[in-house]
């Protein structure tokens, strides 16, 4: 299974990790996020919860702003706004 | 769809509808719950002094809660340190550091510590590099990949089986390694008469106890600082001086290069005071709250767990389990000195050793004749092994928990992920022998006991981890730029 990323629309982006344990998501994460512009969501998926807590974290301290958070039979799908 | 505090939506609208123990993660939760119950009764049914290894368990099962309720993990203190730069979970250990010297110090000074500090030397530093390396391609530390067994994922089990198996190499191989093993230790190792069944001049993990780690010295900050008393010693040597303030100014270290910028920035504060500061500080603390409590949970029941050993050694007349076995008829799989791997507190890594020892051992692949089984960790029936069992509670303590929280989920890992489990599983266990122990063993039990020694192996750590995510980092860019997505 591989990362998935796409821009689904403009100032858009998805990025699915499921599958991938730690580091992976938060490090793929962190390198889409610093891509991105500010003001851009980023959808992102992934099935790792203690990865969930250093996403966390790391958006909090770079002033992006998780603003949904799901959980699917433990599968997260996050929405986060580039601050 | 109900919008809990969290803010986590749960997209199960009818399982939300049913009462709470009617939901199918609670049922299974319970149903874990109730199973260990029921052996743990017909154990004591049989023979009530199997208590002592349903401690373990127990124990085991509530660090499994507690780590997964706070996503617990070593490997992350260090690796999202420098890979991400968050400090929650080397904020979470410290907390769980600090905590765990205060109830360590009490169990000491009622006098039934099960604790013995470990040699200092580089065997420290290099033992905690080579782990430090290993745990951040292996996903987590060794409690973490234990209680990640406990969430379905697979990669962790590979992890675990990785060091298992790993270990019984280093512990037994002689042969071609024997080539590598300096001459000084071979001949200080001939020069402790240890038995001939042992053959300890034949293997280089013998050798390098035998002939190098014996020869070392083992203290504690207390005596260090010529804290003489019990209860000075205690609190004010150990739980103080090795645990508390290097604790604390670590954490200001923390809070300086990876807190307080984006603190600041939030609180849109210019010219900041100390008082400022201190709140930052605090801020920092309680940043996550699941990892706070999770820490002082894991400090409090490691000091518990410590007390109840130490005070059914005193009850059983015994220094190790093994007697106890013994006593009670099972004598297949002890040592030479009629010891089993008997720790008295929470230690990972060595039991993990014996499973793989064990399977093999009855595979006809090894014997016992080495120091590490043979002398004094013996291979006793899985079924028997107490600090296995606590290993075991871990996984379905976290299992119980994932299950409540909806977080349980089967997850295979990829080709790449299984390598990495594979190979650092296999560094781990490389690391965890060199160092005399893991994460919990080499580090959280010794900082927090007294032991300087801790602090050499979490340096080692440090080192190996950092060098480890330049080389993850390195290889994320590579996967990225193969797969062309632009990231």
């Amino acid at each position: 299974m591989a990362v998935k990323f796409n821009k689904v629309a403009d100032g858009d982006y998805s990025l699915d990790v499921t599958g991938y344990v730690c580091p992976h998501p938060q490090m793929y994460t962190k390198k889409v996020l610093d891509k991105i512009e500010q003001g851009e969501v980023l959808t992102l998926l992934f099935d790792n919860p203690s990865s969930g807590e250093s996403i966390m974290a790391m958006c909090e301290s770079e002033g992006d702003d998780v603003f949904e958070r799901n959980n699917t039979g433990g599968v997260f799908q996050w929405k986060i706004r580039k601050g | 769809m109900s919008k809990e505090l969290e803010g986590i939506v749960v997209n199960n609208s009818t399982d939300s509808e049913l009462a709470w123990f009617a939901r199918k993660g609670n049922l299974y939760a319970l149903t874990i719950l109730a199973l260990i119950s029921i052996g743990s009764a017909m154990a004591l049914g049989v023979d009530t002094r199997w208590i002592y290894l349903l401690v373990y368990l127990w124990f085991g099962f509530a660090y499994g809660v507690l780590l997964q309720y706070g996503r617990f993990c070593m490997a992350s203190a260090v690796r999202d340190l420098f890979a991400v730069g968050v400090p929650r979970m080397a904020v979470g250990v410290l907390i769980a550091v600090a905590l765990f010297s205060l109830s360590a110090a009490v169990v000491k000074v009622i006098g039934v510590s099960t604790y013995f500090p470990s040699p200092i030397g580089w065997h420290g530093l290099i033992g905690g590099a080579v782990f430090g390396f290993g745990m951040v391609f292996a996903g987590g530390c060794a409690s973490g990949s234990l209680y990640k067994c406990g969430e379905g994922n697979i990669g962790s089990m590979l992890v675990i089986l990785s060091i298992s198996f790993s270990q019984v190499f280093y512990v037994t191989q002689g042969g071609w390694l024997n080539k590598l093993v300096p001459a000084a230790w071979t001949a200080s190792a001939l020069s402790k008469h240890m038995p001939a069944s042992l053959s300890v001049t034949d293997g280089w993990f013998d050798q390098f106890m035998a002939g190098y780690i014996w020869d070392l010295k083992s203290t504690t900050m207390a005596k260090i600082l010529g804290f003489d008393g019990v209860t000075s010693g205690a609190f004010i040597g150990d739980a103080l001086f090795c645990a508390i303030l290097p604790s604390l100014l670590i954490l200001i270290l923390l809070y300086v290069l990876y807190y307080r910028k984006g603190y600041l920035r939030r609180r849109k504060v210019g010219k900041p005071t100390v008082t400022e500061h201190l709140h930052g500080i605090w801020s920092m603390l309680t940043a996550s709250r699941n990892t706070a409590i999770a820490g002082l949970g894991l400090g409090i029941f490691a000091g518990l767990h410590m007390w109840v050993i130490g005070e059914l050694r005193n009850h059983y007349g015994i220094f190790n389990f093994g007697e106890l076995l013994a006593k009670m008829g099972h004598t297949a799989g002890l040592s030479i000195q009629n010891t089993v791997f008997d720790p008295g507190y929470w230690y990972i890594t060595t039991q993990e050793a014996q499973w793989g020892g064990w399977v093999l051992h009855k595979l006809g692949m090894h014997d016992m004749n080495n120091i590490f089984y043979g002398l004094e960790n013996g291979l006793p029936n899985p079924l028997f092994n107490a600090p296995g069992w606590m290993s075991i509670g871990i996984i379905l303590g976290a299992a119980s928990m994932a299950l409540m929280r909806r977080e349980f989920k089967w997850k295979i890992p990829s080709l790449e992920t299984a390598v990495f489990a594979v190979g650092g599983g296999a560094l781990m266990g490389l690391g965890a022998r060199i160092g005399l122990g893991c994460n919990i063993g080499a580090f959280f039990a010794a900082v927090t006991n007294g032991d300087p020694s801790g602090w050499v192996f979490l340096a080692g750590m440090v080192v190996g981890a950092y060098l480890a995510v330049k080389v993850f980092s390195r290889w994320l860019d590579w996967r990225a730029s193969r797969e062309n997505f632009g990231i």
